[in-house]
């Protein structure tokens, strides 16, 4: 995909399993697999973040790349969704499941 | 909607965030629109005229900027009650113009799905055509008007002419009958109607539009830097920095043109008005005291030129982003980093925009603390003390120590506030968890100077008419208190002695004597509660009125000779928390709906000072300074 290239510079690979975008760190380029926003423990209802996580984009299939970490504690993340770039905390980022584009 | 006159044809906007709006909006209104709020609720309503190239004079309505038509928040919920004809007073739009920016289409394509099953006529502008043409993004008009359903037109909202496809487009519509609206099939979207949306969505993009050939590395290259862990702090204390540095120092040309300009109008006065009552209220009571609140206009200018700047160049979510954790930390939303940052300039503005927080905890402790946010009109409070009570030396010959201490009392302001909602945090929301932070970072662009004007006069205007009238009016009522009763014949104390104001001054001074303040402060703090920079000028009648016809010094001379050190840096403490201004209170009252929430504002913040001014008090007095 060209729009991916737009964000991403630094893309090292990984094996090809399924990760949580929560726990990924910058430089992490893939795409959505699913979501499972019961396991976010958010405090939105899991029904309320599928819908939010959505409207902002992060739809399976979406090319996700990990752009930048907050500076205290890595906390939250900004990611590239398609051609937009969205700040999300770790905490809600555990909903989207994420594979690698490799795969 | 077939009875419609056609020249009356009411065009409402509608948009994801940051989709270039409000530019649109802007290009296509100018100085023409106004803002009021809805019936019923406190979401801003901002609607405006403008004609087409046939002459017809339409009506514009900017509705707050959403992704879906669920409205979450007040604001959003306004946006779906317009565009579904909810709005009690309000009749429904005749046409929807679905605004996208033309870079990023992928969410407004989304809401464009959703708004054509309200029925309602409809009509997508792409935006910023300029942009996308410039970095080789292909679009297929003819392919996104057959798979959307619904008319394509093209905008460049920062030129001039940019908008004339539009008018044309709206011109070609109103020569034939104005289309009636079909049945509503809307209902609010469940997460998979959303899924099965942005996936349709999606697909008509891949099939009409090619990504850039040239992509936007600008942004990525410059958020390398902005969200960089160790720069982009730096950056945005910097930033910060800068910002507080300019509202010092930068204004002040400007101001002592102001200040020049007050002082011959006083003289004028004085050379024509006889000696006498009229003189004293003229000069003392009116120009004096509307002119040590006008003469601070700058720096509200200037507060603002960063505020509007940063937001329109992208930087303010950069902001949040950077900030969220120690928001989030302190149990507030990075959301609110903006609101608190407005308020920054005022209070008011900064409660009203904590709409964007949508949970109502985070939403609540946001307006609780954002009166706690050095507001401007703080500053003439505390450039009249600081150049009193403070040096005016230089550290390492570049950095001003009067601008340092300025920097001081902001970072006690952003402290206290981030320590009072992790109190609230601690104490109102323990049960409750804290919500989602989740924010575009749209792509950076330079900020347009005509949407920043409108907002700087917009603003300015809403000072002065506070300054014109609130103050006006507490000006004249001090004059009369600090003049009347007047003086016995052959009085040997200054004539304020006598006054009004000098009983209350005597009879509050108790409570107010352990923070080393005198009845003269005591008085001021009276009239001070309409709004802080009344105290200024109140202060000024007061020493003015006591020091009868010299009185053309300055006042901060006049209080470094009349106060100790100690009461002044009181009195700058006192100034980082006291709930001064009835109409902050007002309005956290209005958007809380609650008497409740305003009450523990104004009793939280009053304890914090009293304590905060007598805790300076003695330790100044300790290191000599009493």
């Amino acid at each position: 995909m060209e729009l991916l290239a737009t964000g991403c510079y630094f893309c090292p690979m990984t094996s090809s399993i399924t990760h949580r975008l929560g726990d990924l760190h910058c430089g992490y380029r893939g795409r959505i697999s699913a979501l499972s926003p019961q396991d976010a423990h958010s405090s939105i209802s899991a029904d309320e973040l599928e819908s939010r996580l959505l409207e902002l984009g992060f739809v399976e299939g979406a090319e996700i790349c990990v752009l930048h970490e907050a500076p205290w504690g890595r906390d939250p993340i900004a990611v590239r969704v398609d051609n937009m770039t969205i700040a999300i905390r770790r905490r809600e980022a555990m909903a989207i499941l994420v594979e690698d584009s490799s795969s | 909607m077939t009875t419609t006159q056609l020249d009356t044809l009411r065009i409402a906007l509608v948009g994801t965030p940051n989709c270039g709006k409000t530019s649109l909006f802007n290009a296509l209104t100018g100085s023409r629109q106004r803002a009021t709020n809805y019936p019923g609720v406190t979401v801003e309503k901002k609607s405006g005229r403008f004609t087409t190239a046939d002459g017809k004079v339409l009506t514009a309505i900017d509705l707050p900027g959403t992704y879906s038509l669920r409205g979450r928040s007040p604001d959003e919920a306004i946006t779906r009650d317009m565009v579904l004809g909810r709005v009690e007073g309000e009749d429904r739009p005749d046409l929807l113009l679905c605004v996208a920016d033309a870079t990023n289409m992928r969410l407004t394509i989304r809401l464009a799905l959703e708004l054509k099953r309200t029925g309602q006529p409809i009509m997508l502008v792409l935006n910023m055509m300029d942009l996308a043409r410039h970095r080789g993004i292909g679009i297929d008009m003819q392919g996104l008007q057959e798979m959307l359903g619904m008319p394509v037109v093209t905008a460049v909202a920062i030129r001039t002419g940019g908008t004339a496809e539009l008018l044309a487009a709206l011109d070609e519509r109103l020569r034939s009958p104005a289309p009636e609206a079909g049945p509503s099939l809307w209902e609010a979207p469940t997460s998979a109607q959303v899924r099965e949306d942005q996936i349709k969505a999606d697909a008509i993009l891949r099939a009409c539009v090619t990504p850039p050939k040239k992509p936007d590395t600008l942004t990525t290259r410059f958020d390398a830097i902005a969200l960089h862990p160790v720069f982009g702090m730096m950056l945005l204390l910097a930033v910060l920095f800068l910002m507080f540095q300019a509202v010092f120092t930068g204004a002040q040309p400007l101001m002592q043109g102001l200040q020049s300009a007050f002082e011959f109008l006083g003289q004028i006065v004085r050379e024509t008005v006889p000696e006498g009552l009229l003189q004293s209220f003229l000069q003392n009571g009116v120009i004096a005291g509307v002119g040590s609140v006008i003469v601070f206009l700058p720096q509200i200018v200037i507060v603002f030129l960063f505020i509007l700047v940063l937001e329109d160049f992208g930087y303010m979510a950069r902001a949040a982003f950077l900030m969220d954790k120690i928001m989030g930390g302190a149990g507030l939303h990075g959301r609110a980093f903006i609101p608190l940052l407005s308020s920054f300039a005022c209070a008011i503005p900064g409660i009203m925009s904590a709409r964007v927080v949508d949970q109502r905890r985070d939403r609540l402790t946001t307006i609780l603390i954002a009166p706690l946010m050095t507001c401007s009109a703080r500053i003439p409070v505390y450039t009249l003390l600081i150049s009193a009570f403070v040096p005016d030396h230089s550290i390492w010959g570049v950095i001003n120590l009067q601008g340092l201490v300025m920097f001081g009392l902001y970072a006690a302001g952003i402290f206290s506030a981030l320590a009072v909602s992790l109190a609230a945090k601690l104490i109102m929301w323990r049960h409750q968890p804290p919500s989602p932070f989740m924010l575009e970072l749209p792509d950076y662009k330079l900020p347009r100077l005509k949407s920043v004007a409108i907002g700087i006069y917009t603003r300015a205007m809403n000072f002065l008419e506070r300054a014109g009238t609130t103050i006006f009016a507490m000006m004249v009522l001090i004059w009369f208190l600090a003049s009347f009763p007047q003086p016995p014949e052959g009085a040997s104390d200054p004539a304020i002695a006598y006054s009004l104001a000098a009983s209350i001054g005597h009879f509050i001074e108790p409570v107010l004597a352990p923070l080393g303040f005198n009845w003269q402060i005591s008085v001021a703090l009276v009239p001070g509660m309409a709004a802080r920079e009344v105290a200024v000028a109140a202060l000024g009648t007061v020493y003015s009125i006591e020091g009868g016809k010299e009185a053309s010094a300055e006042i901060a001379q006049m209080l470094a000779q009349n106060w100790s050190i100690a009461t002044g840096l009181a009195l700058i403490a006192w100034y980082i928390f006291a709930p001064q201004c009835a109409s902050t209170l007002a309005v956290i009252r209005r958007e809380t709906g609650s008497a409740w929430w305003m009450l523990l504002t104004f009793v939280y913040m009053l304890a914090l000072a009293y304590v905060a001014a007598f805790a300076t008090y003695r330790i100044a007095c300790a290191f000599g300074l009493g």
